[in-house]
């Protein structure tokens, strides 16, 4: 019988394609390459490591799964299986690539005009064009339809005025997707960097994705062409189901985070001796990673299941939050799991696992908060909206 | 002109090597395996050619393997090679640099209008071995310039100069075509492919040979045969030294003379 392999007890890697497989291996070696022997320190910096963008690029990551217009047209499980490596590299870096490709491109790409496709969906595939989008607001990010941002008809154009807040690659964005509310409902509008009015500021003093932008947008008075409002964004459910391809991102994204922590676990409980032998000859540490590696296979299976039905068409967004909040629990509880087993060794940027778990706070935050996606989950089971 | 890059699948070198039952190979369960990075800077200078230059009619990647060898060859063909040449048969000896550079070279004879310029890494990860660039120089009988650090083609692209590090010096060599080139580190970074391009690659020719389209090796071969594999001693156990520098200094040098005997 074939031995075990601690990286893939299950075996699931013999669950993807060839073509999965391979898109898996090209991008966990840029991430061995390129990203884990810069990312410790862009994190400790507080910077995001923007020289990494032209060769994201040229590996056809951004919107990789849209169809067309330039983009690499993989299936979502390769998708995810690039979030998954771009994560155990760092949240901040998937980050960037899920709001360029999940909640900018997507928009464009389902719900922009053939002109708005064409303008964008090419150079932001080709990294010349950088997106962030514009939901959330400062008086919180739960309740969206409440949204305070609005959008008012003045001719042939339109004048937003509001703020959004939390805006993951704000500065570096060349267009915001931004939400409003209008007089017919909530509209979603292409704002370019540059427009008068628009602004944007970063947020600092971050401990978490700090290897990423994360800004505010201000909007006095901008005044935006119809051309740039997206026909079919319309209602609640057009920026939500933006939410759903970035959770869906998520999902996978996080369990390169626990792989990252749990291989480091792993290897120090086996090289450091403590009381004459080895930590990973131990009880308690033995249980600690077996349960490590319990919840990272479960969690993988669940996030391949997930891709198996938005690829079949049948995802529906409630699996998209079991998935999401699993997941991100089972990363976050993995990385401070490795982060104290690690000892005084786990405290510094050197061992990946701190980053990681703070990285994390970030992530079961954003996207829909833990407890959001308990009752989205919930009003499926009973037909009730709790929320 | 035409171009033929050779490549070999190795394990990764970050991979933990165990050593197969019978002892003489690697067990390859969980092995992960990837396209020789040496090997890569050939299929990457080809590529680079083809950028700069107008006259590169093909560029053939050429590997001896099994099956799952079929996976290094579609990263030459994602990263921009032309089409392949598969040299897959259980009878084909991977190991056997001698053996596997024969094998080549007579599946390279086949091909009536022969390549202008072939191209190697200068050695294989996973044994150290290398052979297989020489000696398919020998068996195709071409001149060969090793472990190349720089290049430059004469303008009608006829011959070229290269430049190789040799102990306390640089060489200057220059050559007519067709010429084997095996490649050192620093010519060229390789490209990662991308993702379109790796999809593209399944689509791209691999002619596949097996051991009944070549004449057998046979024993006009010599090469070598590996008899054992065994993997190296585990290291002994680190000992720390602790206390003021001056404590530490004069326990080391009695450790040093005393225990280890280095001194």
């Amino acid at each position: 019988m074939q031995g075990l392999d601690p990286s893939d007890l299950f075996r699931v890697r013999e669950l993807l394609s060839d073509d999965e497989r391979q898109v898996q291996e090209t991008v966990a070696r840029f991430v061995d390459e390129r990203v884990l022997p810069i990312i410790g320190e862009a994190f400790e910096h507080d910077r995001f490591p923007r020289e990494l963008i032209p060769e994201i690029a040229s590996l056809g990551l951004l919107g990789c799964n849209i169809q067309g217009y330039d983009c690499a047209g993989l299936n979502n499980v390769c998708y995810g299986l690039v979030c998954q490596e771009l994560e155990r590299g760092d949240s901040g870096l998937r980050s960037f690539v899920s709001v360029q490709g999940s909640l900018c491109m997507h928009p464009i790409a389902s719900m922009g005009s053939e002109e708005q496709k064409r303008r964008w969906l090419p150079a932001m595939a080709r990294g010349e064009k950088l997106g962030c989008f514009g939901l959330t607001e400062p008086d919180g990010g739960s309740d969206p339809g409440n949204m305070k941002t609005i959008a008012k008809r003045d001719g042939g154009d339109w004048i937003i005025n509001g703020a959004k807040m939390w805006i993951t690659n704000g500065d570096l964005a060349d267009l915001a997707i931004v939400w409003t509310m209008t007089d017919d409902g909530i509209r979603g509008f292409i704002v370019e960097k540059g427009m008068p009015g628009f602004t944007t500021r970063e947020i600092k003093r971050k401990f978490s994705l700090r290897a990423s932008v994360t800004s505010e947008l201000f909007f006095e008075n901008v005044r935006v062409p119809d051309a740039n409002r997206l026909p079919r964004g319309e209602g609640l459910g057009a920026p939500l189901s933006c939410l759903t391809q970035a959770r869906y991102g998520i999902s996978w994204g996080v369990v390169g985070s626990a792989i990252a922590c749990y291989r480091e676990a792993l290897a120090y409980a086996k090289q450091r001796v403590l009381f004459g032998r080895p930590l990973s000859h131990t009880q308690t540490i033995q249980r600690r990673l077996a349960d490590m590696s319990r919840r990272i296979t479960t969690a993988q299976l669940l996030a391949l299941q997930l891709g198996r039905l938005k690829d079949a068409g049948n995802m529906h967004h409630a699996q998209v939050s079991m998935a999401k909040w699993n997941n991100c629990r089972m990363a976050l509880d993995v990385a401070r799991d490795a982060r104290d087993l690690l000892g005084a060794a786990g405290i510094t940027v050197e061992c990946c696992p701190i980053r990681h778990m703070l990285n994390l706070e970030s992530v079961i935050t954003y996207e829909g908060t833990e407890t959001i996606h308990e009752l989205i989950v919930g009003r499926e089971l009973t037909g009730v909206a709790a929320f | 002109m035409r171009i033929l890059t050779v490549i070999k699948q190795v394990p990764d070198s970050n991979a933990t090597i165990r050593v197969a039952a019978d002892g003489k190979g690697i067990d390859p369960a969980g092995l992960k395996l990837v396209c020789d990075p040496f090997d890569e800077f050939g299929v990457e200078l080809a590529i680079q050619l083809r950028e700069k230059r107008g006259d590169i009619e093909e560029i053939v990647v050429i590997c001896v393997g099994g099956e799952k060898a079929g996976e290094a060859i579609r990263t030459a063909l994602a990263m921009g090679a032309d089409r392949a040449i598969h040299l897959n048969d259980p009878k084909f000896e991977s190991t056997n640099e001698l053996s596997a550079a024969w094998t080549m070279a007579e599946a390279v004879k086949k091909d009536a209008r022969g390549f202008d310029l072939t191209v190697c890494g200068k050695y294989n990860i996973d044994m150290d071995g290398g052979a297989i660039g020489p000696a398919l120089a020998e068996y195709l009988d071409l001149p060969h310039v090793g472990a190349v650090t720089g290049l430059e083609f004469a303008a009608d692209g006829k011959s070229f100069t290269a430049r190789r590090r040799i102990e306390g010096a640089e060489e200057v060599v220059t050559c007519d075509l067709p010429a084997l080139l095996t490649i050192e580190k620093g010519l060229v970074e390789p490209r990662y492919p991308s993702l379109p391009n790796l999809m593209k690659a399944k689509k791209k020719p691999v002619s596949v040979i097996t051991a009944a389209e070549v004449p057998d090796v046979g024993a006009s071969i010599a090469g070598t045969d590996l008899v054992k594999l065994t993997p190296p001693p585990p290291r002994p156990d680190c000992k720390f030294v602790e206390g003021e520098p001056e404590q530490m200094a004069r326990e080391l040098v009695r450790l040093l003379r005393e225990e280890a005997k280095a001194v």
